[in-house]
């Protein structure tokens, strides 16, 4: 973002914190940008003619005579088709040596889709991996994040679950990715040939990290251009949205805030929803579905930026490293999606939802099971069976590396019910029994 | 009132939505007053008065909002704008119309009105030339959607009225002249079906508020038959997420014995207000045969709106609420999530420097819960009639936590609680309502207890506190079970724990996804606990521990066959014959 020539220049800063500082100026608008002695700063607070400036990446070396100047604007992006491929920072000038984009120019963080003009998400997003399409189906127009614990795979899921997904772009937000991260999201997406499809914002572990604050902005900003005006299906990729969350709290502690639950900010909720509820499935066919991940504190969800998403989201897929079979499964106790309902059995073959609850409440009766086996005490015929059926439906259903249609998973898993069980155990409506059940 | 020396005042100091106001002339708090940004009037709230200085919080987003600005106050308070057309309405928490906003996306300062000012009703009048009245009495009515909507006498209005003129039967707008009104000073006031009210303000134009007095049929049954809620009661559902607080919330709204259903969606998701506007116009009210959108207004003001209506929202949606009750109507009010309306309030407490109370919100929030609460409940009219609001609001714990501070102050004002449980909702237990934790107050009413008692037998009452039983010496036999193991307890707590379980695969569960299960009338519910409680008492006798699990179920298999059965039907009297020949071949 160049400055203009007739812009005025204030040379004279009352006061610097660690991340803010305070100049005299006139006419100046909430929100507005600034570069402070040329980094990229934004209005946050305004008393008269005192106006406070949050600057991204940090007051060091920054003195009392450094020059200010106003751009007379709200963070912006210019988009276009053009954006289509390219890597850029969290201010959205390109990072992968590219030119700049030409298009028109936008604010970011826009007003809400009114929820009359939305309409009801109702299509199935297949990734093949049955513990996300059967147990907790995806559907566009929906946010889910992955809860998982920081050592897990979740970023090469999602991947996974992005290039299958068959989205028209797919934006990825990156907030405190590691150079590793990005070089392998980068990777990944050029040898899938799926580089034209891609968009990226990305904010390293190098960057200041108060510049992930406009992450989400920059990626959905560029997935409502794609929606809305191309009518494309987008599926928007953040993460670690706890790392932006913890931003978050950096400049509210610096702006003096009265910390709520967990040291973050009382406005946590509503921080977290105004970027989540930017999913959207529009009349005319073009969706913002976003994936996200929000690593947890060993398992913790009751820490405020878990809880708060998990309230916001439609749902939450939890990965879990299964000791007995040795590989990572989608945990189908505390996943959900909640938007499931609206594609299962619809979409879907009809015994879909009972098979999906019965084998759930199996798994379940399975867990029982091994909590007694593990204290000690004789199992039931009923018992045994259950932990067998449990092997093998992590193995077959769970694991994330399985790649099968919905109609593949339905079967299987009635091979499963059939191998281990009476008809009357798994309690499912009788004409699906009736239809469905593997007479051995 | 609005006379033409408005105060105005100018921007002085902006803080995210709070915006602080130098005024020149009197103020009140809570007045509303519009900043005159050059894109579009924003709509703000006075909150707070330090001397000269008007702190504001505005409805909408302050960005690009600059010191100096004109702001206009307009010397009334939030109000609500009541007429015939409200119902099938999407509002937003301010009230306005969102079907009449133009564009996708949602334009800062549109404010749309929530009547339609063109159309035409064919009013009826109800009061003679001569006849005395007050505030909330009926004058007319229209039929709205089916239901006669009364036209009433204004709220604000103080003191007795006589008649003057009554307009004659006819087809008006609602802008149109109903009566003129003289007071006891001889002043004559001219009425039009539109009246408004501030929204914080409750309506009490109404002669007294008794104790509630009867059951309010919601066709759960995990709450109908265990923990019934009151016609004009209150109850909370506080649930960690996941735990399917919302999909309990829209069964109820759907089936409850309502003749108004108004939905405060209030800082939850937007695709969960969309099901509803995509969901409501299909289904079919079960009571009258219309469609559900036809009795129901939602008032929408999802977690991206702004955060200060979301504050607003919950209260035009509780004067709405009023208005219908005043009307002799029973209206459903439904608030999710009332802690999104608590962290409004937390929000702004914090952007005032405010001392804060426990996890930062402000210290009156019990009082602020509870005073809302308060607004609901039946009441009798004037003319006698009675009306009532049955309130259900949901909390969202932080963290799943019980002890936080919007679960402990609604505890202090709710009568019911229906806490969700997150183990049931793990193992798919759908309600997912804790049978042992929540309770209903209103099963210690006499008064509930009678009515019950004439509903749907005497021994209901019985038969409910013998259930409840069951479920808790179920557990206790499952603790045991858990700690001596299958073999270390008798036989006795086997049967215990499998009768309990019994209850709760048949009573408690749910199906509401299912379209006959969804729904279950009030006499199908007598009758399947009775069917149900008939096999609890019998004495059956079993070899070892593993045949009760096996021949429990099988029952309960066919008893939930039966519960997705369309009472009266083959099917039905089919899975209702098999189930006697296995209990008799195993009491034999």
């Amino acid at each position: 973002m160049e400055t203009l020539a007739f812009q005025k220049i204030y040379t004279k800063i009352k006061n610097i914190t660690k991340a803010t500082i305070t100049i005299e100026a006139d006419n100046i608008g909430y929100d507005e940008m600034a570069l402070v002695d040329g980094r990229m700063a934004q209005v946050v607070k305004i008393s008269k003619s005192e106006v406070v400036l949050q600057v991204f990446a940090g007051t060091e070396g920054i003195s009392t005579n450094a020059e200010v100047v106003f751009l007379g604007n709200p963070p912006q992006l210019k988009v276009g088709e053009q954006l289509a491929g390219r890597f850029f920072n969290a201010f959205g000038d390109p990072i992968d040596g590219g030119p700049n984009v030409e298009g028109r120019t936008v604010e970011i963080g826009g007003p809400s889709v009114n929820p009359v003009r939305r309409k009801q998400p109702s299509q199935l997003i297949a990734t093949g991996i049955a513990g996300i399409d059967l147990n907790n189906s995806l559907v566009t127009g929906q946010k889910i994040p992955f809860f998982a614990d920081p050592d897990q795979p979740y970023n090469q899921v999602m991947a996974n679950v992005a290039l299958r997904a068959e989205a028209d772009k797919i934006i990825l937000g990156g907030m405190g990715l590691s150079n590793d991260d990005y070089l392998y999201f980068k990777n990944l997406f050029t040898n899938a040939g799926a580089l034209d499809r891609i968009i990226s914002f990305v904010n390293t572990t190098e960057d200041p990290p108060v510049e992930r604050l406009l992450i989400p902005d920059m990626s959905l900003t560029s997935a409502e251009y794609f929606a809305v005006e191309k009518n494309e299906k987008v599926l928007v990729l953040l993460t670690d949205m706890t790392l932006f969350a913890d931003a978050l709290s950096i400049v509210s502690n610096r702006m003096d805030q009265i910390p709520s639950k967990d040291s973050m900010p009382g406005s946590l909720y509503s921080d977290l929803a105004r970027i989540y509820e930017k999913a959207v499935q529009f009349p005319e066919g073009g969706s913002i579905t976003i994936i996200a991940v929000t690593t947890l504190n060993g398992g913790d969800i009751t820490h405020a930026i878990p809880d708060n998403t998990g309230y916001i989201t439609e749902g939450q897929l939890f990965l879990r490293n299964d000791s007995d079979i040795g590989k990572v499964i989608v945990d189908p106790f505390r996943s959900l999606s909640r938007l499931k309902q609206l594609v299962i059995g619809k979409q879907t073959r009809e015994d879909h939802p009972q098979v999906m609850n019965a084998a759930i409440r199996l798994y379940a009766d399975a867990a029982n099971a091994k909590t007694k086996q593990d204290n000690g005490f004789d199992l039931t015929d009923y018992d045994e069976r259950t932990l067998e059926f449990a092997r093998e439906y992590s193995l077959q259903i769970l694991a994330i590396d399985i790649n099968i249609d919905t109609e593949k998973m339905l079967d299987v898993t009635w091979g499963l019910f059939s191998k281990f069980f009476e008809r009357e155990e798994v309690v499912v409506r009788q004409e699906f029994v009736d239809k469905y059940w593997v007479k051995n | 009132m609005e006379g033409e020396n408005k105060t105005t005042g100018k921007v002085a100091g902006i803080i995210a939505n709070l915006v602080i106001v130098e005024v020149d002339g009197p103020v009140g708090q809570n007045e509303i007053c519009f900043i005159q940004h050059p894109e579009s009037n924003l709509m703000a709230e006075v909150i707070k008065i330090i001397g000269d200085n008007a702190y504001v919080q505005v409805f909408e987003s302050t960005r690009g909002l600059k010191v100096g600005t004109n702001v206009e106050f307009e010397g009334h308070l939030l109000e609500s704008t009541l007429g015939p057309g409200i119902l099938s309405r999407n509002y937003d928490g301010l009230q306005n119309d969102l079907d009449k906003m133009e564009g996708v996306f949602l334009k800062r300062g549109d404010y749309t009105d929530p009547l339609n000012r063109e159309v035409k009703w064919d009013w009826t009048p109800i009061v003679k030339v001569g006849d005395v009245v007050k505030a909330g009495d009926w004058l007319g009515e229209v039929p709205e959607n089916g239901m006669p909507h009364k036209i009433m006498v204004p709220f604000k209005f103080k003191g007795k009225f006589t008649v003057k003129s009554i307009t004659a039967a006819g087809s008006f707008t609602v802008d149109d002249e109903t009566a003129v009104l003289t007071d006891e000073e001889g002043n004559d006031v001219t009425t039009t079906m539109v009246q408004k009210w501030p929204v914080k303000i409750a309506v009490k134009s109404y002669k007294e508020k008794p104790r509630p007095f009867k059951m309010f049929e919601t066709g759960v049954r995990a709450m109908d038959t265990l923990n019934p809620i009151a016609e004009g009661g209150t109850g909370f559902i506080p649930g960690p997420f996941g735990t399917g607080k919302t999909v309990l919330q829209h069964a109820i709204s759907k089936y409850a014995e309502a003749d108004i259903v108004i939905i405060a969606a209030c800082g939850e998701r937007a695709n969960e207000v969309v099901e509803i506007f995509t969901e409501f116009p299909e289904l079919d009210d079960p009571r009258t045969g219309r469609k559900l959108i036809e009795r129901t207004t939602i008032i929408a003001n999802t977690s991206n709106m702004p955060v200060a209506a979301r504050e607003a929202s919950v209260y035009t949606a509780m004067t709405l609420g009023e208005y219908y009750r005043t009307m002799g109507l029973k209206v459903l009010l439904m608030a999710d999530s009332t802690s999104r309306w608590a962290q409004a309030l937390r929000e702004m407490s914090n952007r005032l420097e405010e001392l804060p109370g426990p996890d930062a919100f402000p210290m009156d929030l019990t009082a602020v819960i509870s005073s809302f609460y308060a607004r609901a409940g039946i009441v009798y009219l004037n003319n006698g009639e009675s009306g009532s609001i049955t309130f259900i609001g949901t909390v969202s714990p932080a963290g799943g936590n019980l002890k936080e501070p919007v679960t402990e102050s609604t505890r202090k004002s709710a009568r019911c609680f229906y806490g969700l449980n997150q183990a049931r909702a793990d193992s798919k237990r759908y309600p997912a309502i804790d049978p042992i934790d929540s309770y209903s107050k209103y099963l210690e009413y006499p008064e509930i207890v009678e009515s019950l008692g004439e509903k749907l037998g005497d021994s209901w009452i019985e038969n409910v506190l013998k259930t409840k039983n069951i479920l808790l010496r179920g557990k206790e036999a499952m603790e045991q079970i858990n700690i001596l193991g299958d073999d270390g307890v008798p036989l006795e707590f086997h049967k215990r724990f499998w009768n309990s379980e019994l209850i709760d695969g048949v009573i408690l569960q749910q199906d509401s996804f299912d379209e006959i299960d969804a729904y279950c009338p009030l006499d199908r519910q007598k009758l399947m606990l009775e069917l149900v409680l008939d096999i609890t008492d019998k004495d059956f006798s079993f070899g070892m521990f593993e045949d009760v699990s096996t021949f429990y179920k099988k029952i309960t298999n066919i008893l939930k066959q039966m519960n997705y059965s369309e009472l009266d039907s083959d099917k039905f009297s089919t899975y209702h014959g098999e189930l006697d020949s296995m209990i008799n071949e195993r009491l034999n």
